[in-house]
């Protein structure tokens, strides 16, 4: 009885509680780091944080429009994971995304909308899957570990965007300086109401958000997905192909982010260049998917969270002299305590373990064997 | 000719430092079964660390140490989390670099400020050793290079002594492959493996230190590009050992060097496929491993003692 | 004189009772059995005397002393040794870095020169004698155990635990490893001998105490007072044993499984199967009997599609299936029940319901053409099937992980055998499994081949392959022995083979 009831409070714990623990704590380093690093309070620094993210309805849209290109990101990290692929390229997948819809965009003759979009959105989503599947051809075929490929390959897709805005696309008509030539209105994605400024990206992102759902608990494919990460050895001996799954996670993961590289650009941005990734995507998509718990409720919520962040902190740095890269910190703190619950699991019994949806495949495997 | 061939040599050794340093660090936390993801944030503290020391005490050593010290606290919270709390490597390490980049962005602007030309502080000059620096070709290659390289150049010898022939070697080398084993014969797994990633941690600290402080003059942001993630690299390459780290090291090395000639001259070839390079050696090179690895059994896996 | 006494030594894990209130007294110098089930009790209480686990009450006397013992290490300075069931050695390592791992007399520098001459003086002295330099990984199974042995005796151990020692060995080495325990009695050092089977601790042990759900329930028993193996295991189990030997009735039909002429090499490239030809038919139980890590797994692996063939021929149902992929032959009608359930049989982090269509997820009535899948009727046919095969659990909607043992065998059983298979591959379907739930595993395996089925199944328990084989293969390093009746042999013979020996012409 006692412990039907202390299980129930460490499965709610872990579910809500711990998440709002952890951004917490974040915000107390955060704060610290505030006091040592600038003049400002903390105190002062975190109103205008909070006001800049959610205090006017200007605000909320916003944090909204920041959060969408986490949320794809975080949609990539996460149904890598899903897999047991530990994908940290979604920065490179991202960009590669947002190079390949620019080159569709830009390059065709006048189009009607109705295919120019489309074909846009199609070359986003190929130009980040394609260069999603590459770690996984390198992992299955040579067995390279796809932490390191994958971050090798961000470094190689910045190269490719700074070349290619330096030569093939870069735009006539502002010359010397390293842009592509602006979007066309026949590939850009337009508000979804007049007025304001959230555009149809979003609901693009909710059908991903859905298909992520559905995909993973409602198809065989993303059964089988679901197995190859938590015991690939089960799944073989069961028949299924391993390697395919592999590759399949990896298309959808470099997928997601490229078509989040894309709607960036053509929705946000209007314009490739230098500049266009200032953000750190992938690795904040990181954070959101752990403080999501790969749920996609759950990544929708640390999405707008982050968004909200990273627009709030744009404020506090003009308002106070409080460093924007503070929410850096804050978001480094999230990932540190999410993922160190684990300390919290172990002093509550095995019966807790399995409860939380996105231990890392492996060690959860590893435990399973250990019983 | 002579001199492009030793200048060549001299910056493949100059650049491969880094990357062997930080290696020889790593090599003693992957036997032991953690991979250190963090290796890049602690390369990016300790080139800040570096250069703070080095502008408040005016010496690049002790800028050095300091930076040492940086790397080994930022290790201590790697592994708390990972060793102490059985936390998943990966995560954690990829926390910390993004808590890294963070919190250098934010420390140097507010020590230096945003703008401003980059302060003036001491560097490692290069130190020429009597007598040998005169060896035509190698002399000029080998031996008059910054302090650090060889250092880094003596502990390949040293490290791969201490890991084959002493207790502390055989100990890392045992609870990499097989924790629970080494439990039953009263070997305090989870000490071992927490010294190898503190030890990791104050070599990736010098590590940046020398990129900040021997390769340029000063910080940037982010200026670590990857370096931490090539170490890890050279290590896989280099099959867990520190002589296989020296010669991984050496490739990424002249890798780097050619890059820079690449760019350097006037070939037609984009300077952006230039800087590649690096990366898509690293690439290629874990993916040539051998087939009889040493790798860690227990490699990544937390153990949990039931 | 007494070298040992536990006194009310208890340990409770989360949720479950390892040992309540254990006494155990041990003489120096004598064989001590501890006997017991899977799941008694008896690993827990001899990790706690080796300080692998804290016990949650209780006293240990230990040289006439009350003794804390809180890890491994003060265990070995106190001369307590034990080599564990599972070999706690490192195979990347040599025999002698492994014999020196955590030895409190090392140097900081490491003089393995001088230690190997130790070593090889106290191996010859046991007559133990092994390679200090050869990896631990080209050594045998055998070796292996030896070097466990060893390592303990360089540690000066005078106490010295073995757990389960003779489940890797064939009849013929558990002689040698008697033959060790003897000289070790003889110079004084005291041996506690955990095992489940009956008739070795009537061989070699001198007292025996009995543990049955964690409690003791004989205590120091002389072994010259008990009459025979029967008592014993009424002791173990509580109930009396019932022997039966389960009715064999082979009504053969045609040959499911025909192997030609199969060889294999492992994931070290070394031969694992050499020219291996058997047949299978309807209505019949092919046991394969060999000491573990003689090829059994391998074969199995080549005839799931898990693992390349070399060269010959496997056909299942006459069809060629040496080349197609697991999913395919999977489709022959063949069903699996793998050696390692947690590893190869099930996702312990999944619910039953995501278990139960492991194989069967990607065809009607589970989902359709366009993959979806339908949880309304995996809910129904998961809820009959835990029903069906006695699956004790909460709810379809717990995590298999969280299931015992012998209910994880039931499901993994049970999705099995609901797949009607026309061949059924079994492999240790009752490894460390209770009495109960062996026995009704091995009726379920009985019945499948009652209704007709082929049914191949792996062991080590030679009681469990005698009881169940219409016909026995020995296999012995990739090659079949020979293939035997199962009523017309016995032990003796299947030793043997096991070992090698083709008794006929006597070779090799």
């Amino acid at each position: 009885m006692k412990k039907s009831i202390l299980q129930k409070m460490g499965h709610q714990l872990n579910a809500v509680v711990f998440p709002l623990i952890a951004i917490f704590a974040a915000l107390m380093v955060g704060s610290l780091v505030i006091l040592l690093s600038s003049n400002s309070s903390p105190l002062a620094a975190y109103k205008a944080l909070f006001t800049g993210a959610f205090g006017s309805p200007r605000a909320w849209e916003d944090s909204i429009l920041k959060a969408i290109p986490f949320v794809f990101t975080a949609l990539s990290y996460a149904i890598a994971n899903r897999c047991g692929i530990i994908n940290l390229g979604a920065e490179g997948q991202f960009e590669m995304g947002a190079l390949a819809a620019t080159i569709a965009a830009v390059s065709f003759p006048p189009l009607p909308a109705i295919l120019h979009l489309p074909l846009t959105l199609i070359a986003g989503f190929l130009g980040g899957a394609l260069f999603g599947l590459i770690p996984a051809i390198l992992r299955v075929q040579f067995g390279a570990s796809e932490l390191i490929t994958t971050i090798m390959l961000n470094y190689i897709a910045s190269q490719l965007i700074s070349y290619s805005v330096n030569g093939p696309i870069m735009d006539s008509a502002s010359s010397s300086y390293p842009q592509s030539a602006h979007m066309p209105e026949s590939a850009s994605l337009t508000a979804i109401f007049p007025g304001s400024r959230i555009h149809w990206g979003l609901i693009i992102l909710l059908v991903c958000v859905i298909f992520y759902y559905v995909f993973l608990w409602k198809t065989t494919r993303g059964y089988e997905l679901r197995v190859v990460g938590l015991n690939s050895t089960a799944g073989e001996y069961a028949g299924m192909n391993i390697r395919r799954s592999i590759l399949r996670s990896m298309f959808l993961a470099g997928g997601f982010a490229g078509l989040g590289g894309c709607i960036e650009i053509i929705a946000v941005q209007y314009r490739l260049m230098m500049t266009s990734f200032k953000v750190t995507y992938g690795f904040t998509g990181i954070a959101v998917a752990l403080l999501g718990n790969n749920h996609p409720l759950g990544m929708l919520l640390s999405g707008l969270l982050f968004g909200g962040l990273q627009t709030g902190s744009l404020r506090m740095q003009t308002v106070t002299d409080a460093s924007s890269s503070v929410v850096l910190v804050v978001q480094a703190v999230i990932i540190l305590f999410i993922a160190g619950r684990l300390m919290f699991r172990i002093q509550h019994g095995r019966h807790l373990r399995h409860k939380t949806l996105n231990i890392p495949p492996k060690a959860m495997e590893e435990r399973g064997a250990e019983r | 000719m002579m001199t492009t061939v030793s200048s060549f040599i001299a910056s493949t050794l100059r650049l491969a430092t880094p990357t062997l340093i930080a290696a020889l660090g790593i090599v003693f936390s992957e036997r032991a079964g953690v991979v250190n993801i963090g290796t890049e944030g602690m390369m990016l503290m300790g080139a800040l660390a570096g250069v703070m020391g080095s502008y408040y005490t005016g010496s690049a050593l002790l800028g050095a140490l300091i930076a040492m010290l940086t790397g080994c606290l930022f290790a201590m919270i790697f592994a708390f989390f990972t060793v102490s709390i059985k936390a998943d490597q990966t995560v954690i390490g990829t926390g910390l670099n993004i808590l890294a980049s963070g919190l250098t962005i934010t420390i140097n602007r507010a020590v230096f400020g945003a703008s401003t030309s980059p302060p003036k502080i001491s560097t490692f000059g290069a130190v020429e050793l009597p007598l040998l620096s005169r060896i035509p070709i190698l002399g000029e290659a080998v031996f008059s290079q910054p302090l650090p390289v060889y250092i880094a150049l003596l502990l390949v010898p040293l490290a791969q002594f201490v890991m084959m022939h002493c207790n502390v070697g055989l100990k890392v080398r045992a609870v990499g492959e097989n924790p629970k084993a080494c439990d039953t014969v009263g070997i305090n797994v989870s000490k071992t493996r927490f010294l190898a990633v503190l030890y990791s941690g104050i070599m990736a600290g010098f590590a940046g230190a020398f990129v900040s402080m021997g390769q340029m003059t000063f910080f940037t942001e982010n200026m670590i590009a990857g370096g931490g993630f090539i170490a890890l690299a050279a290590v896989v390459f280099g099959n867990y050992t520190p002589l296989g780290v020296l010669i991984s090291s050496l490739v990424f090395g002249a890798s780097n060097a050619i890059m820079f000639r690449l760019q350097a001259a006037s070939t037609g070839i984009p300077s952006q496929f230039a800087l590649m390079l690096p990366y898509v050696i690293t690439i290629a090179a874990i993916c040539v491993v051998l087939r009889r690895s040493n790798r860690p059994a227990s490699s990544a896996k937390p153990y949990i003692k039931e | 004189m007494e070298i040992l006494q536990m006194h009310n030594v208890s340990k409770h894990f989360a949720s479950v009772i390892a040992n309540e209130k254990v006494n155990l007294s041990v003489e120096k110098g004598e064989v001590h059995a501890l006997l017991g089930e899977n799941g008694a009790g008896k690993s827990t209480l001899m990790n706690i005397l080796y300080g692998l686990y804290t016990p949650s009450e209780g006293q240990i006397i230990y040289k006439g002393e009350e003794v804390h013992i809180d890890n491994p290490r003060q265990a070995i300075q106190k001369g307590i040794g034990m080599v564990h069931q599972h070999f706690m050695l490192i195979p990347a390592l040599t025999a002698i870095e492994n014999v020196v791992l955590g030895y409190k007399g090392n140097q900081a520098v490491l003089d393995l020169q001088a230690a190997a001459g130790r070593f090889k003086e106290l191996a010859h002295s046991y007559k133990m004698d092994i390679d200090p330099w050869t990896r631990v990984e080209d050594l045998s199974v055998g070796e292996q155990q030896r070097l466990e042995i060893l390592k303990a005796l360089y540690r000066d151990a005078e106490l010295l635990i073995l757990d389960e020692p003779t489940a890797v060995l064939t009849p013929q080495e558990v002689d040698g490893l008697f033959d060790v325990i003897r000289r070790l009695t003889s110079e004084g050092k005291t041996i506690i001998f955990i095992s489940h089977k009956l008739t070795e601790i009537m061989q070699i042990c001198d007292r025996c105490t009995v543990l049955r759900s964690g409690r003791v329930v004989a205590h120091g028993l002389p072994i010259s007072e008990i009459p025979d193996a029967n008592k014993l295991a009424e002791l173990m189990v509580g109930k009396d044993v019932e022997l039966e030997t389960i009715t064999k009735s082979p009504q053969l039909g045609e040959v499911v499984l025909r192997v030609e002429g199969v060889n294999a090499r492992n994931s070290r490239h070394l031969p694992a199967l050499k020219n291996v030809s058997f047949d299978l038919r309807e209505g019949e139980i092919l046991g394969i009997c060999g000491v573990d890590g003689n090829g059994q797994s391998e074969l199995i692996r080549c005839i799931t599609g898990l693992m390349p063939v070399e060269s010959g021929k496997i056909e299942i149902d006459k069809h060629d299936v040496t080349h197609l992929k697991p999913k395919e032959i999977l489709g022959h009608k063949v069903s699996h029940i793998p050696e390692d359930r947690l590893k190869m049989g099930m996702v312990a982090a999944m619910n039953l319901r995501e278990n139960i269509i492991l194989m069967d997820h990607d065809h009607a009535p589970f989902s359709d053409i366009l993959g979806f899948l339908h949880w309304k009727k995996i809910d129904s046919y998961s809820r009959e099937l835990c029903e069906k095969y006695q699956v004790r659990t909460p709810g379809i909607n717990e995590l298999a992980g969280n299931l015992s043992g012998g209910n994880q065998q039931k499901l993994v059983v049970g999705r099995e055998l609901e797949r009607k298979p026309h061949l059924l591959i079994a492999v240790h379907p009752s490894r460390g499994l209770d009495i109960g739930a062996t026995k009704y595993i091995q009726q379920r395996i009985v019945e499948a081949r009652d209704k007709g089925a082929a049914v191949l199944m792996v062991s080590t328990e030679l009681d469990e392959i005698m009881e169940l084989s219409d016909r026995i293969l020995v296999i012995y390093e990739g090659e079949v022995m020979d293939i035997v009746k199962g009523h017309e042999t016995d032990r003796k013979t299947l030793g043997l083979l096991m070992a090698g020996v083709r008794p006929e012409n006597g070779h090799d």
